[in-house]
């Protein structure tokens, strides 16, 4: 069963969606919404979908999502025949992948807003977002400094879960927001073993290893 | 008031696009340093000669005008006329205002990466650019004396989706201008319509040496593509763009020559960055004007 996703290029949710689908080889339809400057999603037709008013927004036969984190366990439920990217076998692994996909909303509290008032001058408060920004790279620092100390390359263990994909895109954004993953050497590690993945995709921001880049150019 | 500042005052610069602003709304928004307020007036009637829109620098009226779908406005006392883009005029083209997007370098690196030709492989992958079709061969580049423009032509360059409406790689053809120190106009074939030629623009708005505000814009020849899709095709190739020019060093445009040595693909660049000393537009630029 296919979808169709309400996207927008720039947003770091549409991007987890569609990291996710390339990964897992999943075919879709994109319907973009003029988000920026055309804030098409404030709009009457589309709050009629969506009452949130936010992207993206996933539509497949019976299912409207309107929550990224709820759009990768869907996909990855539908689609991943190796159930690791879900992982319903292991309780242990599901309940951090869950811990880490609400953590990963408060990246886009912090690091999300933040780059959207740095890049789309959207108003926001940049100082105070700026110190949550930074507590929350801190936190996963440590995380995955300590896991790097268990040998384990991802949040959750030695494979990467749908909370990866989720943590991973405004991670891999915040020098768009004015910061720089330099004081981070553990999430550096981890962003590149991400971009290293089968099937990766990039966004503005976002580039290729590049160690990959000649295989996935040729591919392309 | 320094020489620089007060060459740039002259010309006319992007501060909103036109609808952007709902009738007695206001935005606070800054250009050469300067903080201005831009007003979008409640006007009366239709028989209301109050101007759609009012811009104020430190409380004073400012020149306003406008043109390719945008409030264009000049601080100074003596403007120097807007340049023009012909095809703006042209009714049978899509024209898309795609939005403003804040890029924290000199407004003149903004321009001077949109002239840029070798970079395309390397970070619009895939899209403007591929590995292995990375040389940039021989160009035109000229300034014309009339129009007092930075000129480049005879460009070409094999691209792999080049426009929104591309379908596969397409050899593409480039000319260049900059017919203002904080504008480029592109023209680059079309896809769906060959013996003519797409018009994309970049408008940057300064709000000080190290910090602009960009305002691409485009006249394209597309009749299948919808809005949304054209603009996000544009953002994602300049939001590839930007975070590449918020990493280039130094943050200013050294623009006296010895700083960099310019190989033969950086032509436009050179020529660019030698007609901005000659007419004095040093606003962003490394070196103090002598």
């Amino acid at each position: 069963m296919s979808f169709t996703l309400h996207d927008y290029v720039l947003s770091g949710n549409c991007y987890k969606v569609r990291l996710l689908a390339q990964i897992l080889g999943v075919a879709y339809t994109v319907k973009p919404v003029d988000f920026h400057p055309g804030k098409a999603h404030k709009t009457p037709e589309f709050l009629a979908l969506n009452p949130h008013g936010t992207l993206p927004v996933l539509e497949s036969d019976n299912t409207l999502l309107t929550d990224s984190s709820a759009m990768l366990v869907w996909i990855a439920q539908q689609f991943d025949t190796t159930h690791t990217w879900w992982p319903t076998n292991d309780a242990h692994r599901l309940a951090l992948t869950v811990q880490w996909l609400g953590f990963s909303a408060k990246l886009t509290e912090s690091i999300g807003q933040l780059r959207l008032h740095t890049m789309l001058n959207r108003p926001a408060d940049a100082a105070t977002l700026n110190t949550l920004s930074t507590e929350n790279l801190r936190e996963l620092e440590n995380h995955l400094c300590e896991q790097s100390i268990r040998g384990l390359a991802f949040l959750t263990g030695d494979q990467p879960t749908v909370a990866d994909i989720a943590c991973f895109a405004y991670s891999a954004l915040s020098p768009d927001a004015g910061i720089e993953h330099t004081l981070y050497p553990a999430i550096r590690g981890w962003l590149h073993r991400i971009r290293c993945l089968e099937g990766f995709l990039t966004m503005p921001g976002i580039y290729e290893a590049h160690e990959t880049r000649n295989e996935h150019t040729a591919a392309s | 008031m320094n020489a620089a500042l007060e060459h740039a005052l002259q010309d006319w610069y992007p501060i909103a696009m036109l609808g952007e602003l709902a009738p007695g709304e206001r935005k606070q928004s800054r250009v050469l340093g300067i903080d201005v307020t831009v007003l979008a007036n409640d006007s009366a009637d239709e028989t209301d000669s109050t101007p759609p829109i009012t811009v104020r620098a430190e409380g004073a009226p400012v020149h306003v005008q406008q043109a390719f779908d945008h409030w264009w406005v000049c601080l100074g006392n003596a403007p120097k006329p807007l340049f023009s883009i012909e095809e703006a005029g042209e009714a049978d083209r899509r024209f898309v205002p795609c939005g403003v997007v804040r890029v924290a370098c000199s407004p003149l690196r903004a321009v001077e990466n949109f002239l840029d030709i070798a970079h395309f492989p390397f970070v619009h992958t895939g899209v403007l650019g591929a590995e292995p079709h990375t040389e940039v061969y021989k160009y035109d580049v000229k300034v014309d004396e009339t129009r007092d423009e930075v000129i480049a032509t005879n460009i070409k360059f094999y691209q792999p989706q080049a426009a929104k409406s591309a379908e596969g790689g397409i050899q593409t053809e480039y000319i260049y201008r900059v017919p203002a120190p904080m504008a480029a106009v592109l023209y680059k074939t079309c896809p769906l319509k060959p013996e003519a030629m797409d018009v994309i623009a970049l408008f940057v708005q300064p709000l000080d040496e190290q910090t602009c505000d960009v305002w691409p814009w485009m006249a394209l020849y597309d009749d299948t593509s919808t809005q949304a899709e054209l603009i996000q095709f544009q953002q994602l190739i300049f939001l590839q763009d930007r975070s590449i020019l918020e990493n280039q060093l130094p943050k200013k445009l050294p623009i006296d020559p010895g700083h960099e040595i310019p190989t033969k693909a950086d032509y436009t660049s050179v020529a660019y960055r030698r007609w901005l000393k000659k007419r004095g537009a040093y606003y962003g630029a490394l070196e103090a004007q002598p």
